[in-house]
């Protein structure tokens, strides 16, 4: 990082070596924490996240499996991702990904289970409905000035209380275990098809959800980067006014990101619960995806494919955290790093002057130090 | 009804605090988004001292005790925020959001740590109990049950209200709000003034953390937050345009709403609509959408808010 040749001038370059930064920077701040908690074990737990599914790398069949489980529980934070970068672009901060994530799975689990339906028309109401509820927020956000964040937030809460009573009732819910029946066994016909399951050690939940990923990742940067629709959307995004001024229409575009955003996050939650690899149950609070996908799209420097690599590391952190011992660590502390490494992707920005600027480097890396000490203490 | 009123009052002394907060963040020109994450730490480090203090402490220790920490734990926490925003340029709106989800996951894993350390390996749940200390600040009027929250946050507002309209201090501070390079030029220092707006926050959102889970509970699962409260704050200070009167009107209206979700069952006509109490939940989200819809078409936030302050830029 220090010499500063032509190579680190390249502003690709420069977001990775920023993400990159914040990730290892998180990961050492966990380490800390992790040495807080139980000075003795805390090398031992680290190893623990970091190695993963590959503490089964003597049996192949049984790491290709963890790998595809990997893959596939990394589908609806990468595609989170996705809906969130897409808006960002926009100028728009959809936080309200949560909620239609919500919607998302309350259609597509309603379809399926309480009436039955084929995987592809799930999938298509999970779509229709994450894309209603993002129309809702551009329509308040384009026509009333309301603040997509605040409006967003709303939304959020609504769509987890609708969704609780939807899903709560004795067609969807198995009241003993108090969540959704498997729909393995109650609807076959709502499961995706299977994707290369041989190769992932009969993964029975490695369907076409992964490659569907990618496709919506590729589709996306198409759609930023070559289309007349995606140069307006970034346009509106740099200056309302001057787009407006260009004869954009300003108002259409908002709801219209809106909407493709909701139907990506809608996507994301019929794409995860119709593998059935888990089943809803009944939560006092928003499901966290559409925050991760926060996380992952600033991670990934908000570009369509770097989501892919980010939310593949986050979810990869976040699994590892299962794999502590539970007698001297708690799981969550996979999140807790999770949450340091997003905090840090605030100062991507000031990363990136400092690899601008060499001569600096020393002065501003010790005040990197100072800031990370000073937010260590707060959390103590 | 008596009931009714309780649990307004209590709401609405959240909201109003931290409402409050919110004001004065984003009257300095800080977009305050971690509202959420400061009561969570507030809450956490007022539900600890109240654990840890001995059973024999009299009841204005605890009461004081109980508060400092919140408030101190809230300043500290704000400066997550204001280091990041102030001095590095960060996105607002993404501080927020990431303080949010530290608060929640740190809270998480240091109750969980303390209760296993206290309870030598047998407890791992992220709960805190607290009757003693919620006891300590309950005291009655009649038959309404009031507790010392209501009251401080009844002072603070004043406080607030005075200090908003009446001292220079404020007004240089929403000076830095509205144009901060004209402030400058004036002599005023502008990131002493952010720092100071969002320590306001910190201190005012920690005192509505405690009080959101102690006034009404005696013990709190912190692996939930504090459920939204700090968003709902925010739309109550939008839907106070940032002014610190009409900021305790709507938090009253958005109280009575929220409170609504727990007392439903003890008003009879509403128990006898059959409505499922889910619904009284999303009461107060909907409700401030729809007026939020309706006010936020003429609302004026702070002209610079969310904006770095850059010297050099006109």
């Amino acid at each position: 990082m220090k010499e500063n040749t032509s190579f680190f001038k390249k502003p690709a370059v420069q977001t990775i070596l920023a993400s990159i930064l914040c990730a290892v920077l998180g990961i050492v701040l966990g380490y800390i924490i992790l040495l807080c908690m139980n000075p003795a074990h805390a090398t031992e737990g680290m190893v623990a996240i970091l190695k993963n599914f590959f503490k089964f790398s003597g049996k192949p069949q049984q790491l290709m499996y963890y790998l595809g489980s990997t893959l596939v529980k990394a589908v609806p934070v990468i595609l989170c991702s996705e809906a969130i970068l897409f808006a960002y672009k926009a100028g728009l901060f959809n936080i309200g990904a949560a909620g239609q994530y919500t919607v998302g799975i309350l259609a597509s689990l309603y379809t399926s289970l309480a009436l039955g339906w084929n995987w592809f028309f799930c999938l298509l109401a999970a779509v229709c409905a994450g894309a209603l509820w993002g129309a809702i927020c551009g329509f308040f956000k384009a026509f009333c000035n309301v603040n997509e964040v605040i409006a967003g937030i709303m939304l959020n809460w609504i769509s987890l209380y609708i969704c609780n009573i939807v899903l709560g009732n004795e067609t969807c819910m198995n009241t003993t275990k108090s969540e959704t029946y498997d729909i393995a066994a109650k609807n076959p016909s709502g499961i995706l098809p299977g994707f290369l399951q041989g190769v992932f050690g009969n993964n029975q939940y490695m369907t076409i959800a992964v490659p569907i990923t990618v496709i919506v990742a590729v589709v996306i940067l198409v759609i930023l980067s070559k289309t007349t629709f995606g140069y307006e959307l970034k346009a509106t995004g740099h200056n309302k006014d001057a787009a407006k001024y260009a004869g954009m229409n300003a108002k259409r575009n908002i709801i219209l990101t809106l909407v493709i955003s909701g139907a990506i996050s809608g996507l994301a939650a019929s794409l995860y619960y119709l593998t059935s690899i888990e089943h809803y149950k009944i939560a006092s609070s928003v499901p966290g995806m559409g925050f991760s996908g926060i996380a992952v799209a600033f991670l990934g420097g908000l570009h369509p494919i770097g989501a892919i690599v980010a939310g593949l590391f986050v979810e990869y952190i976040t699994l590892g955290g299962q794999y502590l011992n539970t007698n001297y660590f708690n799981p969550q502390v996979a999140d807790l790093m999770i949450a340091i490494i997003i905090y840090l992707c605030g100062f991507v920005l000031f990363f990136k002057t400092i690899i601008n600027k060499p001569k600096k480097v020393q002065k501003s890396n010790a005040e990197a130090d100072k800031n990370a000490s000073a937010k260590k203490e707060v959390q103590r | 009804m008596i009931l009714l009123i309780q649990y307004t009052l209590i709401f609405s002394a959240v909201l109003i605090l931290v409402a409050l907060g919110g004001m004065f963040s984003e009257r300095s020109g800080i977009i305050n988004l971690g509202l959420e994450g400061i009561m969570v730490f507030g809450a956490m480090a007022g539900a600890m001292v109240m654990v840890l203090l001995p059973e024999t402490a009299s009841n204005a220790t605890i009461v004081i005790l109980t508060l400092l920490a919140a408030a101190i734990a809230g300043m500290l926490s704000s400066l997550l925020i204001g280091v990041a925003c102030i001095y590095f340029k960060a996105d607002q709106t993404l501080i927020g959001t990431a303080v949010n989800m530290l608060a929640t996951a740190a809270a998480t894993v240091i109750v969980k740590a303390f209760n296993t350390s206290r309870s030598k390996g047998t407890d791992f749940s992220a709960k805190l109990d607290y009757v003693r200390g919620h006891d300590a600040f309950m005291f009655n009027v009649g038959s309404l049950q009031l507790s010392w929250f209501i009251v401080v946050a009844a002072a603070l507002l004043v406080a607030a209200i005075v200090f908003f309209y009446k001292t220079k201090f404020a007004l240089r501070l929403r000076a830095c709000g509205e144009h901060p390079q004209a402030a400058d030029s004036v002599g005023i220092n502008v990131y002493v003034m952010r720092y100071s707006g969002v320590l306001l926050s910190g201190f005012l959102a920690g005192l509505g953390g405690i009080i959101y889970i102690a006034a009404a509970n005696s013990t709190w699962h912190f692996d939930y937050g504090v459920a939204g409260a700090g968003f709902l704050a925010l739309a109550v200070m939008i839907f106070g345009q940032w002014k610190p009167e009409r900021i305790a009107w709507s938090a009253v209206l958005f109280a009575v709403f929220r409170s609504l979700s727990n007392v439903y069952m003890g008003i009879d006509f509403l128990h006898a609509l059959k409505i499922p109490g889910t619904v009284y939940n999303m009461f107060p989200y909907i409700v401030s959408l729809i007026v939020l819809a309706f006010t936020s078409q003429k609302s004026r936030a702070p002209k610079a808010e969310g904006i770095p302050y850059d010297k050099g830029s006109r």
